[in-house]
């Protein structure tokens, strides 16, 4: 006769702060998702673990830094990707990565995103896009689609939402990809080969808070929300990122949009040091 | 460039924000983050004149100073000495992360060459008004190091010296200076490399078992630094940590945390004051000043030496924390000291404080954009001394 053991671990705890658990995500939210995808692209690489670095900024995907096992750094609102650009740089062959929610990178970190983007800094930045400012409880954010309510917008947005794609390649980042939490395969992948890819690479991953987004917009549950990825998205990996804007309850489409060899930030400054 | 060697051993005739420059690299600094800002601009230009010649050196100039301060810390994590110059609006954007450098324990040197404001103020012209948010600008309790050099060569020295207390703390660290300072040109000597004491972080034993990142060590009170990739799987954050370094947000930790950050300054402060004296034997008033104020205020004293008036000189070299107890001791001895700063009211305040009741304390004040009169100084001692 089979006997049913209750497992204590699990594969991915060595990479986890497990004596930290429970972790403070709310159930369905998407973050738990694209952590495990993380862990397994970071396995995937094949590289050293103490080579990886994760910097979080301020909001519930900024707790990330606090759950993953490696070198992890939890800083301020906005102000992750200009730590691991210093940190970068004074360890150049370590992988560091920027792990955080869409309010931060996008709005209070705005500049810092696309300036470290136009760099081509050696860093990837994983945005986890949930539409709102979850921490906080659910405001109005930069890619708050228009007509969305939050607890900002009660009357339902009026501005225009920001494209993340879109705006980190015409800045010069040369890896972007866009995939939601249901993609669980393809978003792995896209962070192994972001993490290897020299240069400034962006995964945008699409993840459902329904708490707060979907609570407010009547949109259901984890569940609904996951069967709303799987009937809207379109994977186009050629598709125009202008094009790529996300709106209210339209379709989302995913891909791996752009590679490209560009020299990075610190090839130019060794290329300049032997000019001097 | 005249050189490829990190210590430029020798004399120079230097301006106060070149020698900044040459002071952070002697002590070791290799990367330099910034953003321009009048008057402090000529140090991040030596920067990225001088760090790309020299081995690691990078020199980045980022988007503004919030990444500026952000990208010490990163660099600090990786393991090495970082440093960035502004001014007033820089400093004033630097606060929120200068608070995060403090809460990580992180070694970093801003240098503030201060110029007059609010606001965009006086960009060209002095001011020494920045001397309480040094102390205050950044949110919650906390103990912070500042010093003021008043010339060329303590730029140097001082910015040497801002490094050490720094790594030794694990404090971020700040260089208090001011236009007339940053843009005077004097002789500065600059010593032979071995002859400058360097003092590096505090570093945990190499494969130390069940290394805590913010352990107290009850007799420093300075927790060894693991750095970035060295395999400890540090965990480092803003919120209130426990001796893991994980998040521990209730009073009890915080009451155990807090009090941390601020007694290792507290505890060490004696080893931090440093102040020039003159004449404070007989002296019956006291004229008190720091950076270029001091200038002034040490000729006014010579000036009324020379009327046989008795007066002595004090300078503060470390503002913070304020050398509290050789103040106090002035203030039994005198009748009175004269608070000279390029501000409508600072400093003095805390000297007010410490004197409590002592003896007078009177401001010469000056609202920014020139240096003292001499007898705006003098003055005030004669109607102490009348
Ligand atoms: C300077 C500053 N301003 C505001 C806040 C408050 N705050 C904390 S999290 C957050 C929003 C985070 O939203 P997002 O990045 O979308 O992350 P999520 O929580 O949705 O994962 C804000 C505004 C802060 N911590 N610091």
């Amino acid at each position: 006769m089979t006997v049913i053991q209750e497992a204590t671990t699990h594969p991915k705890d060595t990479l986890l702060r497990v004596d930290r658990f429970p972790h403070i995500w709310c159930p369905t939210c998407g973050i738990g998702t694209a952590v495990s995808c993380f862990i397994d692209a970071i396995r995937a690489t094949g590289i050293d673990e103490k080579q990886f670095a994760v910097v979080s900024g301020i909001g519930c995907t900024g707790r990330v830094a606090g759950y993953i096992r490696l070198d992890s750094f939890h800083t301020t609102h906005g102000r992750a990707i200009p730590f691991a650009v210093g940190l970068h740089l004074a360890k150049p062959d370590m992988k560091v990565i920027v792990f955080s929610g869409d309010g931060d990178i996008s709005c209070i970190g705005g500049n810092h995103l696309i300036h470290t983007a136009r760099r081509n800094m050696d860093i990837t930045v994983i945005c986890v896009n949930n539409f709102i400012y979850g921490m906080t409880g659910g405001q109005l954010a930069p890619t708050t689609p228009q007509t969305a309510r939050t607890t900002t917008s009660p009357y339902g947005n009026f501005e225009y939402p920001m494209s993340l794609p879109h705006v980190v390649s015409a800045c010069g980042a040369t890896y972007v990809s866009r995939w939601t939490v249901l993609h669980i395969k393809r978003l792995t992948r896209a962070m192994k080969d972001a993490i290897l890819h020299r240069g400034f690479s962006f995964v945008e991953v699409i993840a459902p808070c329904s708490t707060l987004c979907a609570r407010k917009n009547r949109l259901g549950t984890g569940t609904n929300m996951l069967s709303y990825y799987h009937d809207h998205c379109e994977i186009n990996h050629e598709a125009n990122l202008a094009d790529v804007g996300l709106d209210y309850q339209g379709k989302i489409v995913c891909g791996n949009f752009l590679t490209i060899e560009k020299p990075t930030f610190r090839d130019l400054l060794e290329e300049n040091r032997e000019e001097v | 460039m005249e050189e490829k060697a990190a210590v430029l051993t020798g004399k120079h005739f230097w301006s106060g924000d070149i020698a900044v420059a040459e002071g952070g690299i002697a002590a070791g600094c290799r990367f330099f983050a910034g953003y321009p800002i009048t008057p402090a601009t000529e140090v991040a230009e030596r920067m990225s004149e001088r760090l790309p010649a020299l081995e690691n050196g990078v020199f980045i100039q980022m988007e503004d100073e919030i990444a500026s301060m952000n990208a010490l810390l990163g660099a600090s994590w990786g393991g090495m000495k970082a440093m960035t110059s502004t001014s007033g609006p820089g400093f004033s954007l630097m606060m929120e992360n200068l608070g995060l450098g403090i809460m990580l324990e992180t070694p970093c040197v801003i240098a503030n060459v201060q110029r007059g404001g609010p606001s965009t103020g006086l960009p060209t012209l002095v001011g020494q008004q920045d001397m309480m948010q040094a102390r205050w600008g950044s949110h919650g309790d906390y103990e912070i190091i500042a010093l003021c050099p008043n010339s060329p060569q303590e730029c140097f020295d001082l910015t040497i010296q801002a490094f050490n207390f720094s790594e030794m703390y694990r404090v971020p660290v700040l260089l208090m200076t001011d236009e007339v300072v940053g843009h005077m040109y004097e002789k500065v000597i600059v010593p032979l490399e071995e002859d400058i004491e360097l003092v590096t972080r505090p570093r945990p034993k190499p494969g130390a078992n069940g290394y805590l990142p913010y352990a107290i060590d009850e007799e420093s009170y300075i927790p060894p630094m693991g750095l970035a990739g060295e395999g400890f799987r540090l965990h480092v954050t803003g919120l209130t940590h426990d001796e893991r370094g994980y998040p521990a947000v209730n009073a009890e930790t915080q009451g155990i945390m807090v009090p941390r950050l601020v007694e290792k300054i507290k505890r060490n402060a004696p080893k931090i004051y440093m102040y020039e004296e003159d004449r404070m034997d007989d002296a019956e008033v006291v004229v008190l000043s720091f950076g270029c104020a001091s200038r002034i205020a040490k000729w006014a004293t010579f000036q009324l030496r020379e009327r046989g008036r008795k007066v002595g000189f004090f300078r503060l070299i470390t503002a913070w924390p304020f050398p509290e107890p050789r103040v106090r001791q002035i203030a039994e001895q005198v009748k009175g000291i004269v608070v000279v700063e390029t501000n409508l009211g600072q400093m003095v305040r805390e000297v007010e404080r410490v004197v409590a009741g002592r003896c007078q304390v009177k401001l010469a004040p000056n609202a920014g954009g020139r240096v003292h009169e001499t007898e705006e100084v003098t003055s005030l001692v004669e109607e102490i001394l009348r």
